[in-house]
């Protein structure tokens, strides 16, 4: 299945170039604000999408008004990746899916019973079918933070199974008092800009972001010699905690192992099974448990030399869009031949695993490679992991 | 290609019904008054198909747990924002907060269980037996998963709901028909 074009709308930016160039130039898109946003009453650090300029980007789409903001980015997105794919939407052979972890909940706020079906989940998706004229009932996963990575899976399957030419694959989020004050609950927001895989980490940011894939069975729509496909996927459960993550990786591990089977057939005999893989994009949220639990998965997983990065501190954590955003960037990054460094990130911490120390690569600044494959990790709430294997 | 080795379908009028469920099952699993509404649903609906299973507690990573609604967490989305509506009266809980993902119920079936397989949440408009029969052939394209546990599960204004059931994979010509599923479903 390979990628055949693409968009992210995030706080860096309306276009997967642009997007891409802000992160190669090591710009971030979280700021601080003050109490009183989304009528919280404590401050917090957060990517947000600029919502002035959304609006007027979407008046040149269309000139309907009656949508929500994440109806309006979903919209945009979608038509941005396909200005480029230039396929069918309208075609039953086409597939959408949509990633996301709370959709409309914001609705919530302001009609306290429920309003009207804007909310559901199910609805928006459909929302967004009936716009672009697609006939099949739409695939909505909801599958917490692991959504986005969770839906490139699904897509992967259904064109297989050979109904489908084409899937449009979607993740979206945006941020609400209901999303951050949950996060605040939790303890898990940082006060400063988050720190992926440093010693001194203490939190995660939230994000705001649209991304989309337009995915093709086959190389047909593939207009670039660097078309990148995902070769494989697995989700794993650790079977242990809903809210923490298992402390030895054991859910993230088991999902690593699982795509690791589909490495073999790619490389020659002679040379070490990982030898292509150029960098694992983790999840890296930067709390302590989580980037934690990663480095075990991946020290487990006998993938210790390999670079580790996270894009967390670039965009925040965007939820259910936040898989599909990172495999953008993580794509283009390839593309270029390029390892991108985790911004924030200072001083290694070393693991220890069978009285054995370990220390991962942790880019500090952005490096070259001229292998041809990486690897995505997410994991979540209600204990998911997933993992993605992607070749150029 | 698979078929329907069991399925179970409960449905309660209010959640005192379902506590009253769960104790004339005469079970020692504290955490399960923590749950949310979903969580309570898939996890009775689940000791009852596993209940009989001689192999029960033992590790797997072969089985995939797949869960669908209608109305995602919004039942416990509306308790969670009751405690943040008004900041004079302004009390988050994390505990109330994590079950208002969706998934979480799978999570909770995996934990009781033993399952490190995969667990999905997917929300359709309606009980849709061609979508679900779609999914599960399509999770099967995956050749490590022999198992799918899969249930509808609804826990919304009057709806308390669940339909599970567990479809083995295996070499013979059977296919589960939409038909099928929907008897089940309506029984």
């Amino acid at each position: 299945m390979y990628n055949i074009a693409n968009n992210i709308i995030s706080s860096l930016g309306f276009t997967t170039d642009e997007n891409f160039n802000a992160v190669k130039q090591g710009l971030s898109g979280i700021k601080y604000y003050e109490a009183g946003v989304f009528d919280l009453p404590e401050p917090f650090m957060a990517a947000l999408i600029d919502k002035e300029r959304l609006n007027e980007a979407f008046a040149k789409t269309s000139s309907k008004t009656n949508y929500t903001t994440l109806e309006k980015a979903s919209i945009l997105s979608i038509f941005t990746a396909n200005e480029e794919a230039n396929i069918d939407l309208s075609s039953e052979k086409t597939i959408f899916i949509i990633s996301t972890t709370k959709g409309n909940i914001d609705l919530l706020n302001t009609q306290y019973s429920i309003p009207n079906t804007q909310i559901y989940l199910w609805h928006t998706a459909e929302l967004l079918t009936n716009f672009f004229k697609n006939p099949n009932s739409p695939i909505v996963i909801s599958n917490a933070c692991i959504s986005g990575a969770a839906a490139q899976i699904v897509a992967m399957r259904e064109l297989k199974s050979g109904c489908y030419d084409h899937a449009v694959v979607v993740g979206v989020d945006f941020l609400s008092k209901f999303i951050i004050s949950g996060f605040q609950s939790f303890k898990a927001l940082s006060p400063e800009l988050c720190r992926p895989f440093d010693k001194n980490r203490c939190g995660l940011n939230l994000g705001e972001g649209v991304a989309t894939i337009i995915y093709a069975e086959g190389d047909k729509g593939v207009k670039d010699i660097k078309g990148v496909r995902l070769l494989a996927g697995a989700v794993r459960n650790d079977a242990t905690h809903i809210s923490a993550p298992s402390r030895t990786g054991e859910g993230s591990n088991r999902a690593l192992k699982s795509i690791l089977q589909y490495i073999q057939p790619l490389t020659s005999n002679s040379s070490p099974l990982t030898s292509q893989i150029a960098f694992i994009n983790a999840h890296g949220t930067a709390t302590p448990y989580n980037d934690a639990m990663e480095m075990n998965a991946i020290v487990r997983a006998g993938l210790e030399h390999i670079p580790v990065n996270s894009l967390k501190s670039y965009f925040g954590h965007t939820l259910g869009a936040a898989g599909l955003l990172e495999t953008i960037i993580s794509m283009r990054a390839l593309n270029e031949g390029l390892i991108l460094k985790t911004l924030g990130f200072e001083e290694n911490e070393p693991i220890t695993m069978n009285e054995e120390q370990f220390t991962l690569h942790i880019c500090k600044e952005n490096r070259v490679t001229d292998k041809r494959c990486f690897i995505k990790m997410m994991s979540g709430f209600g204990g998911v992991n997933a993992t993605l294997l992607f070749e150029q | 290609m698979a078929h329907i080795t069991k399925h179970i379908k409960l449905s309660f009028k209010n959640s005192v019904e379902i506590s009253d469920f769960y104790r004339s099952l005469k079970m020692e699993y504290p955490k399960f008054f923590k749950m949310d509404g979903l969580s309570k649903l898939g996890f009775l609906a689940s000791e009852l198909i596993f209940e009989d299973d001689e192999n029960r507690f033992v590790p797997r990573e072969d089985i995939a747990v797949l869960c669908f609604n209608r109305s995602s967490s919004l039942d416990i989305d509306t308790q969670y924002q009751a405690t943040i509506a008004n900041n004079e009266n302004y009390f988050p809980s994390p505990s109330l907060f994590v079950y208002t993902l969706p998934n979480i119920v799978a999570g909770e079936i995996a934990i009781r269980n033993k399952f490190f397989g995969e667990t999905f949440f997917y929300i359709c408009k309606l009980f849709d037996a061609k979508q679900i029969i779609k999914t599960l052939k399509n999770t099967f394209l995956d050749k490590n998963i022999t198992t799918i546990l899969a249930a509808w599960i609804e826990h919304f204004e009057e709806k308390k709901e669940v339909f599970m059931i567990l479809v083995e994979n295996s070499n013979d010509d059977m296919e589960i028909m939409e038909e099928q599923l929907m008897k089940l479903y309506n029984s």
